[in-house]
């Protein structure tokens, strides 16, 4: 396998809805963006990119089969080669590995990653029922199919095992929303408490609005390169591109339904011990195997034994601040059970941002500064890409220029993770990215 | 709870001209036009293999099924196993168990809107691997607490059938 660097991205405005463009146009954005960033102009990108992969979720929010096509042509890139990759809630950081895979491979030199979601065409109660048939539409959609109503079945479930709190939950909202007061990019960026959380409407019980990701329109684009693609873009603009390396990739699948899920025993990162789980039924309805499991080969390829120790920063998949708690322990930042202890103590918030409440070790390891999707939204074939893009941009130190504040730049980023998460963790992908030399 | 605000509908205006500019330059201006695009339609759905689970809550049975293979049973039913592949058998499941979890939806798929408040709940029955999605009836969803968790309940049917997952449901034992 070759190296596989991550020179340049862009994000097309996260928004409740964004009437004016349609998904090519807003695809267009962030390309275009990217490109920039590069000095690299469309006509010579045009002659320079080997293909391209496309990532939506839904057919039924885009009503446009093979809307891939339509903004390969938009963008100038036809004939080229290209594919649409769909996985749920993952799409984004699957399409990410799969350009991985095209570079990697030596199929393409230079690839460009592009996705959308334009959630806006339909009502808020229709898009989560277009969300909801993405569970078994036999046994679990037909019996009040609501992702909410899954994810507080998970997290009740969670509470009753290892006494995790509905104030340990909002502690993830506050953080992310307040983190998101700094990216222009969020659709939702405010400062708020534990209170207001709480008292924020109930969606499922212990659920409220505020622990829960929005729909959104909105495009990402992350350009991916081999050594001879960093070669060939030097060459076509004169400037040396600042990349970051995808040093590991895992992935991991679940049963669809969370009824399915069976007890067995944790597997292990190389930092834990059988001793750690005496007793735990795993992953049951509370933990996520498929996320482990994509912890686990990442890592592993990327040579972290102990991840919290390894990692400066994680985007991760927090569409609800239950899944953000469960992924702490997921990805072994702390043992499964004390997610709800590792916010308290505030280790994932930005060292240096007030959120109004006193941690004894904030920002030991930023999880979400960009805001996460509970503050930058969620256009599903999106949210991946931004992840990505988010990473490359703190592992450039170019957070600043992007943002146009440093207040979320992680100082000195030299190792990150992207993690992309679908149904009720039926698939999950996590990529790691590392400053280049 | 008092609303403070007058609640949104779906109908908008019905446009049938809009003037154009002299100068198509300015056309870039232009707002985005925004029309309403009805979609609806009737699937044929088999549930093909799954078909004897419903057939047998129109007979007020709970079928679950067992792999002949390594005996991994299933209290939502699949066909072949998970866990080796081998072929599953139907069999009757206890009408009797545990909530495992719970919540109260209030707010849920447009379909089920007009439902709620309703509690979904995942029950676990003795000797059997795998739990069941269902509703549980007969609790103030208002008091709702983790002490749910371990309640003993038990299946109910609807006497007349619809061949839904909602065919049954599930009540607290002494209800
Ligand atoms: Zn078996």
């Amino acid at each position: 396998m070759r190296p596989v660097y991550a020179v340049s991205g862009g994000v097309s405005k996260f928004a409740r809805a964004r009437p004016e463009l349609d998904f090519r146009g807003m695809v267009k954005e962030a390309y275009d963006y990217a490109l920039t960033d590069l000095h690299l102009t469309p006509q010579r990108a045009r002659e320079i990119v080997d293909g391209t992969i496309c990532s939506y979720f839904s057919d039924h929010f885009t009503r446009q089969l093979k809307a891939g096509s339509m903004v390969q042509d938009y963008l100038g890139l036809c004939p080229k080669p290209g594919k649409r990759i769909e996985g749920g809630g993952a799409t984004g950081g699957l399409a990410v590995q799969s350009g991985w895979e095209a570079v990697a491979s030596g199929r393409f030199d230079i690839c460009v990653v592009y996705g959308f979601e334009t959630m806006s065409r339909v009502n808020t109660w229709k898009g989560n029922e277009f969300i909801a048939l993405a569970s078994d539409t036999n046994f679990d959609y037909p019996v009040g199919g609501f992702y909410s109503g899954y994810y507080a079945m998970m997290v009740v479930r969670h509470m009753k095992e290892f006494g995790t709190t509905v104030e340990q939950m909002a502690l993830v909202s506050v953080k992310n929303h307040r983190n998101a007061l700094h990216n222009p990019y969020a659709q939702k960026r405010r400062q708020i408490t534990i209170e207001d959380v709480r008292r924020a409407e109930m969606v499922a019980w212990p659920l409220t609005m505020l622990d829960i990701c929005v729909m959104s329109d909105g495009a990402a684009a992350l350009i991916l390169c081999s050594e001879d693609g960093l070669n060939t873009l030097h060459k076509a603009t004169g400037h040396t591109p600042l990349p970051a390396k995808i040093t590991g990739v895992g992935g991991g699948l679940d049963a669809m339904r969370m009824a399915d899920r069976p007890h067995g025993e944790v597997i292990l990162l190389p930092h834990e011990k059988p001793e750690d789980y005496r007793g735990l039924n795993y992953p049951g309805v509370h933990s996520f195997r498929a996320g482990r499991t994509a912890a686990k080969a990442a890592y592993q390829m990327a040579g972290i034994t102990n991840p919290l120790e390894e990692l400066d920063f994680i985007e991760l998949h927090d569409a609800y601040t239950s899944s953000e708690i469960q992924t702490y322990e997921d990805m072994g930042l702390c043992r499964y059970g004390e997610g709800g202890k590792f916010v308290e103590s505030g280790t994932p918030f930005m060292p240096a941002v007030d959120y109004g409440y006193h941690f004894p070790e904030q920002g030991r390891i930023p999880i979400n500064p960009s805001g996460g999707l509970i503050a930058c939204g969620h256009p599903v074939g999106a949210t991946g890409i931004m992840q990505g893009v988010f990473a490359l941009w703190q592992l450039q130190g170019s957070i600043h220029t992007h943002f146009g504040s440093d207040v979320l730049q992680v100082k000195n980023a030299r190792r990150g993770a992207i993690h992309s998460h679908a149904g009720t963790g039926t698939y999950v992908v996590i990529s790691i990215l590392e400053k280049g030399e | 709870m008092s609303e403070s605000r007058v609640p949104e509908e779906e109908e908008g205006t019905v446009l049938f001209k809009v003037p154009l500019p002299k100068d198509l330059g300015a056309l870039r201006e232009l707002a985005p036009l925004i029309i309403k695009h009805h979609y609806e339609i009737d699937y044929i759905h088999s549930y093909a293999q799954d078909s004897p689970f419903f057939a047998g809550l129109a007979n007020k049975r709970l079928l679950g099924t067992r792999c002949g293979n390594c005996n991994y049973t299933y209290a939502t039913p699949r066909a072949h196993c998970m866990e080796c592949g081998g072929p599953c058998d139907w069999v009757d499941l206890p009408q009797e168990g545990q909530i495992h979890t719970f919540t109260v939806c209030y707010y849920g798929s447009e379909a089920f809107l007009k439902e709620t408040p309703f509690i979904l709940a995942l029950i676990e029955f003795p000797g059997v691997d795998t739990l069941f999605l269902t509703r549980v009836v007969g609790l103030d969803p208002q008091a709702s607490s983790l002490d749910w968790i371990g309640m003993a309940v038990k299946a109910k049917f609807r006497r007349l059938s619809t061949f839904r997952p909602t065919d049954v449901y599930f009540v607290p034992i002494g209800t």
